[in-house]
């Protein structure tokens, strides 16, 4: 239990400690494990400090991109995806059992087999190098399984509730807005932060449709960084423990219900 | 209940609300266009050009070769050195994923007293993005200042600093230690959920008739669990067989090509050799790949979903 414990904490701790430590102290050998320096100056430098360096500059917009996209992802794929859901699990229409699955196949399909034909669209169109191209192509993959957890969870909900409202001459519409959603809302909330997450994280479309500060986000960014800057450590760690503190902040802080999305989605049909 | 009193609002209804298929298209229409749109248009396309020789440094000239592209990737060693990269890092990680998962999660399952702890950072390294997870393994990694060599050699293991990433022979399993710390979580969050769906008053009888902890789990918790380890082995499966950005984060593919995955294959000769014709084909390879595994996926899930 306790070597778990530590074989997981270990890692972040590093990567914490890089963070802050003053750069003679991670170039030491051997290295010494508690920093003499510590300071808060890189931190500071790469988000609200008046530091107009390139990385400073890129970084915090990346920051600003990668939470736009994130957000707007998350918005489109429930709008969208959550009377879907509601169709897949309560009603009755031709075709329904292979629709499911060509989404959920459209899912599963690896992004290198479309990014090619997605790069000309997107040139094509004018949105390379664009947030809406991110957000266009994120929302594709992200709905289906915002349809299929949400599915999950509406097929749990009993439909005598929705049987009630309908004799009382609720429309379908009506139904899902005022019955299903404000019962669905713990679901609706591991959904969201689920499809956050995804979006959050992704980083081979971000790698091809971005060129410039206009659209890059944080994966991208620190793509960058690794390039620019492969010997400065401690900017790197600093980097990357901004990238993921919303991510494992919204994991612990809602753990139960990440961890109840996770199951539904992945493991439960 | 009786009929007579659902009868009258039943046929008013009817007269004012569409028929059922009509809502459920209205439903569906917005989220299928998001999602066929961006997937059904691109992947004719990507089929189209993987028909022809499409070389950017060459604008202009690109003559139609059928089925060539895919031949020439399906006899040529580079190719299959890269199917057979990904085939090892799938199946080195999702072995160790699976089994220390597992482990995982039985410890977690155990009523010890500071199972809260391991229970609440367990979702730590899962929740880390890709790409940050990578970073900090390239870093502890690292030859000349890393945490890994700090450690081995302070403890005595090893004499020397060593450069795992930059060695053919240590850079891919570096890589796969990175994607086993970061996924194992996953697999025993998952595990332990099916673990807690285990009715505990089966394993309570079987204690009275004198089974032993290892008989429990080897005859009663183990083939109850078996669907959910079955569809994380097919999930981890495909997860890994299209790995792309820890791989490239950590190693760019290299040195000497010794972690060149199928998907760092198809990057590299679609945007670094401008190949379109050919990385396309290679999309579409693997995507089919995938495709086999992902109605195994599907089917497994359909299964557990009914019983």
């Amino acid at each position: 239990m306790l070597l778990a414990v530590i074989v997981v904490l270990a890692p972040f701790a590093w990567l914490l400690i890089s963070s802050v430590a003053a750069p003679v102290d991670l170039l030491r050998r051997p290295l010494a494990w508690i920093p003499q320096h510590i300071s808060l100056d890189r931190f500071a430098e790469l988000t609200f400090g008046s530091s107009s360096s390139e990385n400073a500059e890129g970084f915090r917009a990346a920051l600003i991109n990668s939470t736009v996209i994130a957000s707007a992802v998350t918005l489109v794929s429930l709008t969208v995806g959550t009377p879907a859901a509601y169709a897949f699990a309560r009603l009755r229409f031709p075709g329904r059992g292979w629709l499911i699955l060509a989404f959920m196949a459209t899912y599963m399909l690896p992004p290198i087999a479309l990014i090619l034909p997605l790069y000309q669209i997107m040139a094509f169109l004018n949105l390379r190098d664009t947030q809406l191209a991110l957000i266009i192509i994120y929302a594709s993959f992200v709905t289906p399984f915002v349809i299929w957890i949400m599915r999950g969870y509406i097929a749990s909900i009993s439909s005598d509730l929705d049987d009630a409202a309908r004799v009382d001459g609720a429309s379908r519409l009506g139904v899902l807005w005022r019955i299903i959603v404000p019962i669905s809302l713990p679901g609706l909330l591991s959904t969201a932060l689920l499809a956050f997450l995804m979006a959050w994280d992704e980083f081979l479309y971000a790698l091809i449709m971005t060129e410039t500060t206009a659209s890059k986000t944080l994966p991208v960014a620190i793509n960058d960084f690794i390039g620019r800057h492969g010997l400065d450590f401690g900017l790197l760690a600093t980097g990357g423990v901004i990238a993921a503190l919303p991510p494992v902040v919204i994991a612990f802080v809602f753990q139960r219900y990440i961890v109840a999305g996770l199951a539904s989605g992945g493991v439960k049909g | 209940m009786s009929e007579a009193i659902l009868a009258r609002p039943r046929q008013t209804r009817q007269k004012r609300a569409w028929p059922e298929s009509w809502v459920a298209a209205a439903f569906v229409a917005p989220a299928a266009l998001v999602i066929l749109l961006v997937v059904v248009v691109p992947l004719g396309r990507a089929l189209w050009m993987s028909l022809f020789n499409i070389q950017l440094t060459r604008p202009g000239n690109e003559p139609f070769v059928g089925l060539g592209n895919y031949i020439d990737q399906l006899t040529s060693g580079d190719f299959w050195g890269a199917t057979g990269r990904a085939l090892y890092f799938t199946g080195v990680s999702t072995t160790l994923e699976l089994s220390l998962g597992m482990g995982l999660a039985l410890l977690m399952d155990q009523p010890l007293r500071f199972r809260w702890v391991l229970r609440t950072i367990i979702i730590l390294p899962w929740a880390l993005p890709t790409i940050v997870n990578a970073l900090m393994w390239r870093w502890i990694d690292n030859a000349e200042y890393g945490a890994l060599n700090a450690l081995l050699t302070q403890t005595g293991v090893l004499h020397s600093y060593q450069p795992w990433l930059s060695n053919s022979d240590t850079a891919m399993w570096m890589v796969i230690l990175a994607d086993v710390w970061k996924i194992t979580p996953l697999v025993a969050i998952l595990m332990l959920a099916g673990l807690q769906s285990v009715d505990r008053e089966i394993i309570e009888v079987a204690r009275v008739d004198g089974a032993g902890a290892f008989q429990v789990f080897r005859f009663i918790v183990l083939p109850l669990i078996t669907p959910v380890i079955l569809i994380l082995l097919v999930l981890r499966t495909m997860e890994a067989f299209k790995v792309f950005d820890i791989v490239w984060i950590m190693t760019n593919g290299g040195p000497a090509n010794s972690t060149q995955t199928i998907a760092i294959y198809a990057y590299q000769t679609a945007y670094q050799g401008f190949d379109f014709g050919r990385g396309a084909a290679l999309g579409y390879l693997i995507a089919l790949v995938i495709m086999v595994l992902a109605a195994v996926y599907l089917r497994l899930l359909g299964r557990t979903g009914r019983t």
